[in-house]
């Protein structure tokens, strides 16, 4: 039991990182339909940009880690964005009205480029950080095991769900929520009627990518290790529960994060923690087969 | 050029000032950009990570998005500063010019393929790229019935392409079948695991389909790299026997041996000229099946499916058996390729079995111009031949040592940089890949025109 | 009179609350044009769905008869065993053509399941192309054969997608034939047609029952297409069968009227004889 518990908050910890960068790929998904394979890179930049901010704090001699981190966090949030910015710009723009594949296509090569344009930039070794965030609180102590909660683990939960209610509202009331949804709906329609439709896309990019940042930021705070691969693999896992949350669903990328870091952590924890994969992936797969559009997805009708 | 270029041409004092302010926010973008993550770099010192300040690539990184967008603006885009003009031109006239070079150029590639071992400038280096071209060609070859013809998007087709090779591999060290009898097996097992997987998954649309096969491509690399007593791991195995000549082997010592049979010389070239033509055969036999196969009923119905998956069922195709056809024999060409990889290296393990596998394939299909079995050659032979070519360009390292006084500056890192950025830069220029038109399969006139790409749908699976 | 070739009995579909069809029965006759009409949203475009198999019905029951006797029933098939099997073919309202394929191509596809079989399910004509061949010639004879009948030869070699408005919906009908139908369902195969092309559409459909003896089971809205051309119409409102019977009846019956003109429930009790 109390290693469940244990479990179970490691597991909504690594969920929620899941779940802010599933959110970037289920609003691109949403407004233009398509993979953006490069959103795992973006994360794996985020966490980059925050390490190098954060070093360059401390160098210059700035000890009060919660001003510290607040700069870290902006900071990376914003050149980030620049990143999720430019690659739209590049790479996807100039192929919305094209066909399908293309712009998967130069996703894939972006993302390409991005790994080695980081491990190029700043090695292919990994980098650690010193903790930055110590200490924590024993929740319940039984027959000699304790189960804790970190600092660390509370914040990330904390900026999740705040991140999250903030996006919400974002999308449900303010006319950047109204815009993206129009043009979900129909782009056509919605740029005959005043939406500045490459605006709207280019904010839905910035919007997921400084949700990675603050991803990154969390992660290497959390490992306390990045490398310039970490983007792949948290990519997919995070587009894995995008898909399995019901992609183009806010809540359904979050709930499919949550699912996936607990799926992970608890395969890992009475399993084998080399299938964890394994056991995720399956997952996805014996979900979409019986619920073809995710958890939360709207079903999708047939029309004949 | 055409004539949006010429009206941008005599630019007026207001447009140029305009270009410099757009310019100049472009370099401000790239400072953001490159600031930190170029600017900075973290290097390890004693008690955690140090920092090195190189100001001068982001200065140069800006000077050249500056001056760059400078130029594209005035020279190159159109008025409104959107698409560039002049590709959507030019790639239009690439088309029509290459319509009937096509007939000619390849008949043309299959005669110098068969021809280039014997040609003056085929040293072990040249036939070991054309090798691996012609890897890449059998690939996407395979994979082109499934995202070309069927209308698929397949993202794990590397798991057909380990299932071939570890069914190779295991069969030959284990029960030391040779490769000549294993290689149809292998295409078999790879094609039936085809099925398995495609099975549960065709009832998916789209992207769903896409991140699946992804999974389950990542599904068989995980495995493959613990389930250490059959695989042996991430060790990889090691030993594989090599394909014999009817027999005869490729060794330099010993009874049944191709130099002492054919009593000439031994050369360790007449083992890499012979794995040069299975693959070349293989690859040949993969076009030749694929061709038949779109001028009969069950290709027909692929392209169909691809077209319009509704109407396909409405005239009584069985879709999802149509689908798995495709899935099989798709995963049957990337069985043999497996096989023939596992031959050639003699060494396989997960490690050449990554996502990024799957990717560079479907990227070779889809610049290739989808369905266009030319166009997949082509897209293979510029991706994977220019790619190898990055690799030893010592000309290059020296000149950019001499030139702006980097030392130990390595090319090779540079290459799959390159390697992206052109994926995207191709696919800008070229959405519809090298050859964007599609060749009907039976026609009842005598002439015999392609059809429109931008006729030709994609399938939504 | 002939018997029925499609039994419809109490079907009903539902789509979550939403009633789609309520309850219809009807019959269409072998060698007979059945029309179904109706105002938008009446339902029939779903019964056509439900015929071919796109859509499961909720409840009920639709037999199809072929002229030896064979009973199928379609509810209980999958969409292409229906066409394949039961030999029902159908068109769409939005033109569902193979649109990068020739015409030629399309017409070919729609002969798949008899071409598979020749062919050795495609695998064994790519061993031994030849015995194959003879097979191919007949099935691009057939679409020759259609291709003329509704004038479109000369096209045969054009992308479907080339093809102006009209000649895509006579093409759908050419392609709906060549996979050997007994019942033929055309959905709306008027809808955008100018008056010599609706006129053109007639002399085909009628061709097709004189010629071939198809039934036809038509949905349309060009009510000129309908009376001309019909031997039988079913009138749907609001998911229900408000009428059923020859053209002359249907004109005259004051529930169709009020339908159609929009008639209040009670005018239609004054207005009834």
């Amino acid at each position: 039991m109390e290693y469940f518990l244990q479990q179970l908050i490691n597991g909504l910890t690594l969920g929620s990182i899941y779940g802010l960068i599933a959110i970037g790929y289920t609003m691109v998904y949403g407004i233009i339909g398509m993979i953006n394979f490069a959103h795992g890179d973006i994360f794996m930049i985020g966490a980059f940009i925050s390490l190098i901010a954060f070093l360059i704090l401390m160098s210059l001699g700035l000890t009060f880690i919660p001003l510290a981190l607040l700069i870290v966090l902006i900071v990376a949030m914003i050149v980030t964005s620049a990143y999720g910015w430019t690659v739209e710009r590049l790479a996807y723009r100039p192929l919305r009205e094209s066909f399908r594949l293309a712009p998967l296509i130069t996703a894939i090569g972006m993302s390409i480029f991005l790994q080695n344009y980081v491990q190029i930039a700043q090695g292919a070794r990994v980098k650690p950080l010193q903790p930055v965030i110590t200490g924590g609180y024993t929740i319940m102590e039984k027959n000699g095991f304790t189960v804790q909660i970190s600092n660390i683990q509370i914040l990330i939960m904390v900026l999740t769900v705040a991140l999250m209610a903030i996006f919400s509202w974002v999308i449900a009331k303010t006319p950047l929520g109204r815009a993206q949804r129009a043009c979900e709906q129909d782009r056509v329609m919605a740029s005959l009627l005043g939406v500045n439709v490459d605006r709207t896309i280019s904010l839905t990019f910035v919007i997921g990518a400084a949700l990675a940042a603050v991803a990154g930021l969390m992660f290497l705070l959390y490992y306390g290790v990045i490398d310039f691969y970490i983007g792949f693999i948290a990519g997919i896992k995070a587009f894995t529960a995008a898909v399995l949350g019901g992609i183009g669903s806010l809540p359904g990328a979050m709930l499919g994060g949550l699912i996936i870091g607990l799926i992970e952590t608890f395969w890992s924890a009475y399993f084998t923690i080399e299938y964890k994969d394994v056991a995720a992936f399956s997952m996805l797969a014996i979900v979409l087969i019986f619920l073809p559009s995710g958890l939360l997805g709207k079903p999708e009708v047939e029309k004949v | 050029m055409t004539d949006a270029t010429r009206e941008s041409a005599p630019a007026g004092g207001g447009k140029l000032a305009e270009a410099v302010k757009e310019s100049a926010m472009a370099a401000l973008l790239a400072f953001v950009l490159t600031s930190l993550m170029l600017g900075v770099r973290t290097v390890d010192a004693p008690g955690g990570l140090g920092l090195q300040y190189r100001w001068h690539l982001v200065i140069g990184a800006m000077v050249i998005v500056f001056v760059g967008r400078l130029l594209l603006k005035l020279f190159w885009w159109k008025e409104d500063g959107g698409a560039p003009a002049a590709v959507g031109a030019a790639s239009g006239r690439f088309a029509t010019l290459t319509e009937p070079l096509r007939k000619f150029a390849a008949p043309a590639l299959v005669i110098f393929a068969f021809v280039l071992p014997f040609l003056p400038i085929a040293d072990r280096q040249i036939i070991d790229i054309g090798i691996l071209v012609l890897t890449y060609v059998l690939l996407g070859w395979g994979l082109n019935v499934v995202v070309g013809l069927a209308g698929l998007l397949d993202l794990g087709y590397v798991a057909f392409y380990a299932v071939g090779a570890y069914s190779y591999a295991l069969l030959a060290t284990h029960f030391g079948l040779s490769f000549w009898t294993v290689l149809p097996l292998a295409g078999i097992l790879a094609a039936m695991w085809g099925m398995i997987l495609g099975f549960p998954v065709l009832r998916l649309r789209g992207d769903y389909l896409a991140i699946v096969t992804l999974a389950f491509g990542e599904i068989i690399r995980v495995i493959l790299l613990n389930w250490v007593e059959v695989t042996k791991g991430p060790d990889g195995i090691s030993g594989i026997p090599r394909p014999s000549f009817f027999g005869l082997e490729f060794k330099r010592f010993g009874e049944n041996t191709f130099h002492n049979f054919f009593g000439i010389e031994y050369s360790s070239m007449h083992r890499i000229i012979f794995l040069y033509y299975i693959i070349l055969v293989l690859a040949m036999i993969t076009n030749y099946v694929t061709m038949r196969l779109r001028r009969l009923p069950v290709g027909r119905a692929w392209e169909a499916m691809r077209e319009d998956e509704i109407a396909c069922r409405a005239l009584g195709i069985n879709t999802t058996n149509t689908k798995l056809t495709a899935f099989a024999i798709g995963a049957f060409f990337g069985g043999l390729g497996g096989s023939f990889f596992a031959t050639r290296q003699g060494f396989i393990s997960p490690e050449s079995f990554t996502f990024i596998e799957s990717a560079i394939i479907l990227a070779i299909v889809v610049l290739g111009g989808m369905g266009s079995q030319f166009g997949v050659a082509v897209a293979a032979i510029a991706m994977i031949g220019g790619f190898e070519l990055l690799r030893n360009m010592d000309w290059v390292k020296g000149f950019v040592e001499s030139t702006f006084g980097i030392e130990n500056f390595d090319p090779n890192e540079y290459r799959m940089l390159i390697f992206g950025l052109l994926m995207v830069v191709i696919m800008v220029w070229k959405p519809r890949g090298f050859v964007g038109t599609r060749m009907p399969t039976i026609f009842l006139g005598k002439e015999r025109k392609a059809i429109s790409g931008d006729l030709v749908k994609e399938g939504e699976g | 009179m002939s018997d029925a070739i499609l039994k419809v009995e109490h079907m009903t579909m539902r789509f979550g609350g939403l009633v789609a069809i309520d309850d219809l029965s009807f019959e269409a006759r072998r060698g007979e044009i059945t029309a179904i009409i109706g105002p938008n949203g009446a339902g029939k475009t779903t019964v056509f769905n439900c015929i071919t198999g796109f859509y499961k019905p909720t409840t009920g029951m639709l037999t199809l008869t072929h002229e030896n006797g064979d009973t199928f029933l379609l509810e209980r098939m999958d969409d292409f065993r229906i066409a394949r099997h039961a030999k029902v073919s159908r068109t769409f309202q939005n033109i569902r053509l193979f649109s990068g394929m020739t015409v030629l191509e399309n017409l070919l596809v729609a002969q798949h399941n008899h071409l598979m079989r020749e062919s050795g399910f495609s695998f064994m004509a790519v061993l031994w192309p030849r015995g194959y061949r003879a097979h191919e010639e007949e099935a691009v004879e057939k679409a020759r054969y259609w291709l003329e009948k509704t004038d479109l030869i000369h096209r045969a070699d054009d992308p479907a997608a080339d093809l102006p408005y009209g000649e895509q919906r006579k093409l759908e009908i050419a392609r709906a034939m060549c996979a050997d139908p007994v019942l033929l369902c055309l959905d709306e195969p008027a809808a955008g047609l100018n008056p010599k092309e609706s006129d053109e559409l007639n002399r085909l459909l009628l061709s097709i029952r004189e010629e071939e003896g198809l039934s036809i089971l038509l949905i349309e809205h060009d009510m000129s297409v309908v009376m001309n051309i019909s031997d039988h119409i079913v009138v749907l409102d609001y998911g229900k069968k408000i009428s059923d019977g020859d053209p002359e009846f249907i004109r005259n019956d004051p529930k169709v009227i009020a339908a159609y003109l929009g008639v209040e429930d009670e005018e239609v009790e004054e207005l009834a004889p």
